[in-house]
């Protein structure tokens, strides 16, 4: 049924920490490996080894350069479907295949109900459905239902896959509709924001900005770190010495 | 946005189709429908044809086709499920209509009302087409006051031209019908200059730094996209083919979709029965061809708030 709960018990999501994320792609090759073979199996592609390889993967991470000079940083950015609390691709769906679970506001789709119509892709303002041109379905983030819910699992993998596989915890999974949870009070603390807010769609993943930069060299514009020349000659003789070869080599 | 051409094809087709149901019940109510059955059989059977043809081909470019019928359950929620339920319930009226002309040989009374409630159909199914696209507020140049409004006018042009044309097979055309197509066409014709200034004039909504949320610490650029070839949200919402030679294709679409079917409907106020059909054939061929470039540039143009995710600086 496309009409949303008025509420959900439970609100279900992840906190991205666009600080300490390294863009090494972990999560999405988790998230394919898993889900290709769990809830939205299979994950089809097309043309994978052949000159252009696409298909459909739920979790993509972008990589943007913000700012310039030597205040600019890299900005490593994850982005899967956000389990919206109003999510304009489930309204659209003509067939009931999208839905909103009452019980923790996960978005599903229903592979047995979907037409392929397209149109909640439309609908989605973070391009986080992906359509599997060879099932003729949609496919999206389940945020692991098949995982999360899962007592033949170990206690500690019934995360979503991308959140076991990060290297440097930046993902965090839990309930937003409790303000004691990990992940509403790790919100709270970094100010965690929603990913265009102004669209309405009050996206329940929070993004975690990058903190202020520490290191004052990287700071200052690129001429006076020039002019501080090279780092001065102390220490053993022999590090003199490899200083001195390095001195003669660069002539 | 990704031109889907069976869409393209159907919204064109059921169009004119809807567009002719609306004249022919409206026309039919104040009586100035020649008292011929087989005119009403055949121009109701031709609308109902082309609206069936574009119901048919818009399920081509399903994922899964058989499944089409679920498109019917969630009308409390999708305007894409409302227009094939409207479309679907303007089946019953028209043939009751058509039925009713065919029994007593004319259009009055009783026969009007079963046209009457076709007319109002029709215009609900143009509607609901326009809504589908003008409820979405990723797409700037679709979520347009003018959306609907002009998915329901160029319906009425296309249907009123089509209406010449039948007329033109049966009798000749009476002049009200040449005036009708006369005044609709320029009337879309003017909507959709006002829709193209709207779109052109209005500035773009997002910027990458507000999607990505880093606007606050300087400018955003993409520097690696997620995969090295294009995906399927840029295939479908990236597709910018053409948008370079809008202008063109706006001017040659205008040409054919309006000013030429115009100016043939025009020279039928002079001419006589037999160049009459020949200039009315030719007008209902070339404002099919026209709709169907600005149906394409209605795609083509449309650009998608996710591409700011992928590099795009506003949308």
């Amino acid at each position: 049924m496309t009409m949303l709960p008025e509420t959900t018990a439970k609100k279900l999501g992840l906190v991205i920490d666009l600080d300490t994320c390294v863009g090494c792609q972990a999560c999405a090759t988790s998230c394919k490996e898993w889900n290709t073979g769990g809830y939205s199996a299979p994950l089809s592609d097309i043309d994978p080894y052949g000159r252009d390889p696409h298909g459909a993967w739920l979790n993509r991470i972008h990589s943007y350069e913000v700012g310039d000079g030597g205040a600019s940083r890299t900005v490593n950015f994850p982005r899967s479907c956000l389990h919206c609390e109003t999510p304009a691709c489930v309204t659209v769906c003509p067939t009931g295949a999208s839905y909103k679970r009452e019980e923790d506001g996960i978005v599903l789709v229903d592979p047995d109900k979907c037409i392929g119509c397209k149109l909640c892709s439309w609908a989605c303002a973070y391009g986080a459905r992906e359509y599997d041109y060879i099932e003729g379905v949609m496919k999206k983030c389940t945020l692991c239902i098949d995982r999360i819910y899962n007592t033949n699992l170990q206690p500690e993998d019934r995360v979503p896959a991308c959140v076991r596989a990060c290297p440097t915890g930046a993902r965090h999974f839990g309930d937003f509709g409790d303000p004691e949870s990990n992940v509403s009070k790790l919100t709270k603390a970094r100010g965690g924001y929603d990913l265009l807010p102004q669209m309405g769609f009050k996206p329940v993943n929070k993004y975690l900005p990058p903190r202020p930069k520490r290191d004052r060299v990287t700071l200052d514009d690129t001429s006076a770190a020039a002019d501080r020349g090279p780092v001065s000659a102390e220490g053993s003789k022999l590090e003199r010495l490899f200083q001195w070869a390095d001195k003669m080599l660069t002539r | 946005m990704h031109p889907a051409y069976s869409v393209i094809f159907f919204t064109t087709a059921s169009g004119a189709g809807l567009g002719l149901l609306v004249w022919l019940g409206l026309a039919n109510a104040f009586s100035y429908l020649p008292a011929d059955a087989s005119f009403v059989l055949i121009s109701v059977a031709l609308a109902l044809a082309l609206l069936s043809v574009g119901l048919l081909s818009s399920t081509f470019h399903l994922g899964r086709p058989d499944r089409a019928w679920r498109a019917f359950s969630q009308w409390r929620s999708s305007w894409l499920s409302r227009e094939g339920v409207a479309a679907a319930a303007t089946y019953l009226p028209a043939i009751i209509f058509a039925f009713g002309w065919y029994k007593t040989g004319e259009g009055a009374g009783i026969v009007a009302i079963p046209g009457l409630v076709m007319a109002v159909l029709a215009l609900v199914t143009l509607f609901t087409t326009g809504m589908i696209y003008g409820s979405l507020p990723t797409i700037r140049q679709w979520k347009q006051a003018l959306t609907a409004p002009n998915y329901i006018v160029m319906g009425l042009a296309s249907g009123a031209v089509l209406l010449t044309f039948l007329l033109a097979l049966f009798a000749t055309v009476p002049v009200w019908a040449i005036w009708l197509a006369i005044v609709s066409l320029t009337l879309a014709w003017a909507m959709k200059t006002l829709y193209w200034m709207a779109i052109h004039n209005e500035e773009p909504r997002y910027t990458i730094g507000e999607a990505t949320g880093l606007g606050r610490f300087g400018e955003v650029r993409q520097l690696d996209p997620p995969h090295t070839a294009a995906n399927f949200v840029m295939r479908e919402m990236g597709y910018s083919v053409a948008r370079k030679h809008a202008n063109k294709i706006r001017r040659l679409s205008v040409l054919t979709a309006f000013v030429a079917p115009a100016v043939f409907t025009v020279i039928m106020l002079v001419a006589g029965p037999v160049l009459n059909l020949f200039l009315a054939a030719l007008a209902v061929l070339l404002a099919g061809i026209g709709l169907v470039m600005e149906r394409w540039l209605f795609f083509a143009e449309a650009e998608h708030v996710s591409m700011l995710y992928y590099g795009r600086e506003r949308a």
